[in-house]
């Protein structure tokens, strides 16, 4: 029995204007496993992080998370997909967490309301159900003092845990992590580290775009080199880390382990 | 360094800064307003006729259908410019493209303008109405007062769906993101997510505006809608008494307009509330209260 991969790339690209930031990408990825995205800056990770919920919609190339084709829907004809309006797509979304490197808190919403606030108005949850499950999660990132303050009175370390348990709260199958810690001060980089390493042994789906090499070492289930638009290298961390083939995989981590 | 620096300390007297501009500024002003007031004073005008006509009741319901008028023209404007901003911002070209043409229009031409052609709107539309179902003759629809508010709301609409979008564009985009990654529909985003923190940048123009439209509502007299202006114009009409209908216009006026400001200024501190980590500053009645304790404690 062959397990179908939770999430399938299939040949991503974008394109900017003229600009072409995702060359033909193919990334499979199963359930549970974690896996790491490095590279230097913009060899187009986050375009990839994005391109994977429609946030940016790909150039060509097909997304399939579970059983949904991202930004279409199956009809009869197997060979037939037919492209769906952005309210199918939030549906879809719905479904996949991320979490942004400059964590994008709601500002002029509490902690708790935060988080049950996409639970309330796109599951229907009523407020007491959405209170508690928020409760939970907030005490798993181990925040629950601190539901009733705002993102600004947070640190951001705690700004990002908060983050993390916003997308939670939707159930996703898949979690999104865009440089999670890279807007972090040095000594609050940990507890945010802390946290998804928790994610990770519990069994989540995890694509996580880092430049903390320790992490993808002690975490990913593979590792992902990508440079110029295109996945360059991949394989497990001994390998990519400790062992890389490709000169470019190489000189990228020269400079990063120094 | 002497020593005698460090042991003997000079009890410095403090001479404090000499403000002469104020003191030219107040005493030129003080003499330009008692010339004023001097010209008025002996000019003909019968201010007892002023303090008999100020609450005249054609004067007062005048000054009604002038509230109501700016409320509601107001109400109609915000409600399009929120409508319009969005549509502008949308990807989809031919609503944007509509909305663009609605703010090039009635941005520009003249208010003016717009209230006569509202008010002679049935030399095109003869009838108005849904066919078979409500139908009126359009000059019996468009009153004077329907066609000033569709002139003076329209023209808002335009300039408020300005104020909307620089609002909605102020906004950090990551916000935005954030909403649609949790799967939030695009109203949903807009109306819970952006417009509430767009709130901060759009409050201030709308107040500035209201206040605009306080006195725009006087073109309405043009189509003979009875504000305040027209019904004062009316009276002077009858009895000559010029000057006296117009001072109690401005008296009017001036008195909505402190209202409206004094409303902006409580409205645009509750939306500047948990914006900044540092207290809101005191209100003015708060100054003058804290003036008074804080003396008395002092002596
Ligand atoms: N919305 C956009 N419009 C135009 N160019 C973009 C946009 N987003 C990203 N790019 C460009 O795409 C390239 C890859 O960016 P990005 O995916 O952010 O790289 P990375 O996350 O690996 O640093 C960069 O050259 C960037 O300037
Ligand atoms: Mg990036």
């Amino acid at each position: 029995m062959s397990i179908q991969p939770l999430v399938q790339l299939e040949s991503i690209t974008k394109n900017f204007g003229p600009n072409e930031v995702l060359k033909g990408v193919d990334l499979e990825v199963s359930s549970g496993e974690v896996v790491c995205i490095l590279g230097p800056s913009g060899s187009g990770k986050s375009t990839l992080l994005r391109c994977i919920n429609f946030i940016e919609q790909p150039t060509s190339g097909l997304v399939f998370v579970g059983d949904e084709v991202i930004g279409h829907r199956r009809t009869e004809d197997p060979e037939v997909l037919q492209q769906v309006h952005e309210n199918a797509i939030a549906r879809q979304r719905s479904e996949i967490g991320m979490v942004f490197q400059r964590f994008n808190l709601f500002p002029h919403m509490t902690v708790l309301e935060n988080i049950t606030h996409a639970p309330r108005l796109v599951r229907g949850h009523s407020a007491a159900v959405a209170n508690e499950a928020a409760m939970a999660l907030l005490e798993k990132v181990g925040l629950a003092d601190r539901a009733a303050a705002y993102p600004r009175q947070l640190s951001g370390g705690q700004q990002q845990r908060v983050a993390i348990a916003r997308a939670l709260a939707m159930e996703p199958r898949l979690m999104l992590f865009d440089e999670p810690t890279s807007a972090l001060d040095p000594e609050l980089v940990g507890e945010v580290l802390k946290v998804m390493k928790e994610l990770a042994a519990g069994g989540l789906t995890m694509i996580v775009v880092t430049h903390e090499i320790g992490f993808a070492r002690e975490v990913a289930d593979r590792v992902v080199f990508m440079d110029g638009g295109v996945i360059v290298e991949q394989g497990s961390p001994a390998e990519v880390i400790g062992n890389p083939q490709n000169p470019r995989t190489r000189a990228f981590l020269s400079r990063v382990l120094k | 360094m002497t020593p005698t620096q460090a042991t003997a300390r000079i009890t410095y007297r403090i001479v404090p800064v000499k403000h002469w501009a104020r003191w030219i500024a107040a005493i030129a002003t003080a003499a330009v307003l008692v010339w004023i007031v001097a010209s008025f004073a002996g000019a003909q005008i019968d201010w007892p006729t002023v303090g008999e006509y100020f609450t005249f009741p054609a004067i007062v319901s005048g000054m009604g259908i002038t509230v109501a008028l700016t409320v509601v023209s107001m109400l109609i404007g915000i409600a399009l410019g929120v409508l319009v901003a969005v549509m502008r911002l949308s990807s989809n070209p031919v609503v944007s493209g509509i909305a663009w043409i609605y703010v090039w229009f009635f941005r520009g031409t003249p208010v003016y303008l717009q209230l006569l052609l509202w008010f002679n709107i049935a030399l095109v539309f003869p009838v108005v109405g849904i066919p078979g179902l409500i139908e009126g003759r359009t000059v019996d629809v468009v009153s004077p007062f329907v066609a000033a508010i569709l002139g003076l709301g329209l023209n808002q609409g335009a300039y408020t769906s300005e104020v909307v979008r620089a609002g909605i564009l102020s906004v950090d985009e990551g916000q935005g993101e954030a909403a649609k990654a949790l799967g939030l529909p695009g109203t949903a985003t807009m109306r819970t997510v952006v417009l509430p923190q767009a709130m901060r940048v759009i409050l201030p123009p709308i107040g500035n505006e209201t206040i605009g439209m306080l006195k725009t509502t006087s073109l309405a007299s043009a189509i003979g809608a009875s504000e305040v202006l027209n019904e004062a114009q009316h009276v002077y009409l009858v009895n000559n008494m010029i000057m006296e209908l117009l001072i109690v216009s401005g008296i009017w006026y001036l008195l909505a307009v402190s209202v409206l400001s004094v409303i902006q200024y409580y409205v645009e501190r509750r939306f500047a509330k948990g914006s900044s980590s540092k207290a809101l500053p005191l209100t003015p009645w708060q100054k003058v209260v804290w003036f008074f304790t804080s003396r008395r404690s002092v002596a």
